[in-house]
């Protein structure tokens, strides 16, 4: 049989010398390995003061984002619901009445934008199907829930927070690699 | 300075009070501080921090266990035997307690002109005494056991049991090489040769270790944690306990261990004997109390090193099965003192002419 790597090893079977008898002198040099890691870098990562840092590719929860005045970016074609090969996104459509001009972009906007995270597979497809930049996947985690209907996520919990009346959420919300891919649009 | 009332020293029996009161809570306290640094030291080998977030480096963090042991819910349960079940961690922590009587924990202290023995109890068969107390822990293991009217509490108390007296007869025969040499059974006296000459442990290496072998035995430390396997035996001999009886249990085990390691500190390492100190000297220019503050640190610097000592093997060694810890009790150690012991005889009787 052809050997999967060049690390495979035939196990030895020699009968154990007097020393390794004794077995105490095993122990000893056991002891001097975790002595040895007492002295080394911790792995771990203190959490709330530290946080692990993401890679630049990282895909996390979603963002509906809204543009410079606050508007909604979303104009609900429905692409990223199309794109989706979870089938995590619904959506309905509505019109934009006059004087909504100041909370949807375009004549169309979403009335319910809706995605399942139990099913959503972070695969980042509705962000690239998005022809208006309003949704894109952002650096942080979905929390835990107690039940199911708690992991779908509505608009409310979708939206990014107003970049007139709380910028510094919006800017936190937005995250790094948003941020550079907001500016090149 | 002796007031006498009905022909009684009253102020000796004041003074061993304190005494007693002092030497146990300094073992209560110190077994509290084992269960943090024994995290501690299970972190540093695996890389992790351990406990930090009560208090600094997490120093708080043996109150907030102790709170949620008492919080917690106590459970008796119904076909137990009742004052059975109760009396198995009382004996268990009891046992542990008492070893402590017969340790010297520094030499003389000056009490305004009363000269204050820091021992509780100077008596002539030290080590025996040491020995019946060690002995009764077995029946803290077993009477919990047999309580809880658990068929696997029962298989591990008598697992525990039948460990803890297989260790002790080598341990008794690795001691009796000791006693040769210093023939005195007198914890005291046997720390008194130890200040002047060598530390027995020179004379004693073979004896030292069996010792030590046999006291992780006693503790029921890992490797030899067989009581408490807890994946064929699902928990040990306390798996009905809940609350502060299990932690009763649980805190008997870092007392012994720290009663053990003084123990071993006293016979083998010279007890409160400061390496490379003439004592006597140091004595006549620092006074007779600031010496005895320095006898007890050294003492517990060398218990520290033995307690991190039983974390540092923990961590390390994997439990031992069931057949090969007995093989190694009756078959290895047993034959190894009594070899050491016939050896130790015959220098002695060869030294001696």
């Amino acid at each position: 049989m052809q050997a999967l790597t060049n690390r495979a090893r035939p196990v030895e079977r020699k009968p154990m010398t007097f020393v390794e008898r004794l077995y105490l002198w095993n122990i000893f040099k056991g002891m001097l390995i975790t002595l040895k890691h007492f002295f080394k870098r911790k792995a771990t990562i203190s959490y709330p003061e530290q946080t692990r840092p993401f890679s630049p590719v990282f895909r996390g929860l979603h963002v509906l984002n809204r543009d410079e005045q606050g508007r909604e970016r979303c104009t609900a074609c429905g692409l990223c619901a199309v794109a989706c090969p979870a089938e995590a996104i619904t959506m309905e459509a509505a019109e934009r009445k006059p004087g909504e001009e100041n909370l949807y972009r375009e004549e169309k906007y979403a009335a319910k934008y809706e995605i399942n995270m139990l099913r959503c597979i972070f695969c980042g497809l509705c962000e690239e199907a998005c022809p208006k930049d309003a949704i894109y996947l952002s650096e942080t985690f979905a929390p835990a829930n107690y039940q199911r209907k708690g992991l779908i996520y509505g608009k409310p919990d979708l939206l990014i927070p107003n970049p007139q009346e709380q910028p510094e959420e919006y800017k936190q919300a937005l995250g790094n690699r948003a941020n550079k891919q907001h500016q090149a649009n | 300075m002796y007031s006498t009332l009905l022909a009684f020293d009253w102020l000796f029996l004041i003074e061993k009070l304190v005494l007693i009161v002092g030497i146990v809570s300094i073992s209560l306290v110190i077994a509290m501080y084992e269960t943090w640094a024994e995290r501690k030291v299970a972190a540093f080998m695996q890389d992790r921090r351990g406990p930090n977030r009560a208090g600094p480096m997490g120093l708080l963090q043996p109150l907030a266990d102790g709170l949620k042991l008492f919080m917690k819910e106590e459970i008796i349960p119904n076909t137990s035997n009742r004052m059975l079940f109760i009396l198995g961690p009382c004996l268990a922590m009891l046992a542990a307690m008492m070893t402590s009587a017969v340790i010297p924990w520094g030499g003389k202290i000056d009490f305004f002109g009363r000269e204050v023995n820091l021992q509780i109890a100077d008596i002539n068969i030290g080590i025996l005494y040491i020995f019946a107390v060690v002995s009764m822990g077995v029946f803290g293991i077993m009477i919990g056991g047999w309580a809880s009217n658990n068929k696997f509490s029962l298989m591990a108390a008598l697992r525990g049991a039948s460990q803890a007296i297989s260790y002790e007869l080598p341990m008794g025969l690795s001691l009796i090489a000791l006693l040769m040499l210093t023939g005195s059974l007198k914890m005291s006296a046997i720390v008194g040769q130890q200040l002047d000459g060598t530390w027995n442990v020179v004379y004693q290496p073979l004896g030292f270790l069996i010792f030590l072998i046999c006291a992780f035995a006693e503790c029921n430390r890992t490797p030899f944690d067989l009581p408490e396997a807890e994946n064929e035996l699902n928990f040990g001999y306390h798996q009905e306990y809940s609350s502060m009886k299990l932690g009763f249990y649980l805190f008997a085990e870092y007392i012994n261990m720290f009663i053990s390691s003084a123990v071993m500190a006293t016979l083998y390492f010279g007890g409160y004997d400061i390496p490379g100190v003439n004592d006597a000297h140091l004595t006549e220019t620092v006074g007779v109390n600031l010496m005895a503050l320095f006898q007890a640190l050294t003492l517990f610097a060398k218990i520290g090193f033995f307690i991190f000592l039983f974390m540092w093997v923990r961590w390390t060694i994997p439990r031992f099965r069931y057949d090969q810890l007995m093989n190694l009790g009756w078959k290895k150690l047993v034959p190894l003192a009594l070899a050491n012991m016939i050896i130790t005889a015959a220098v002695v009787l060869w030294l001696k002419k």
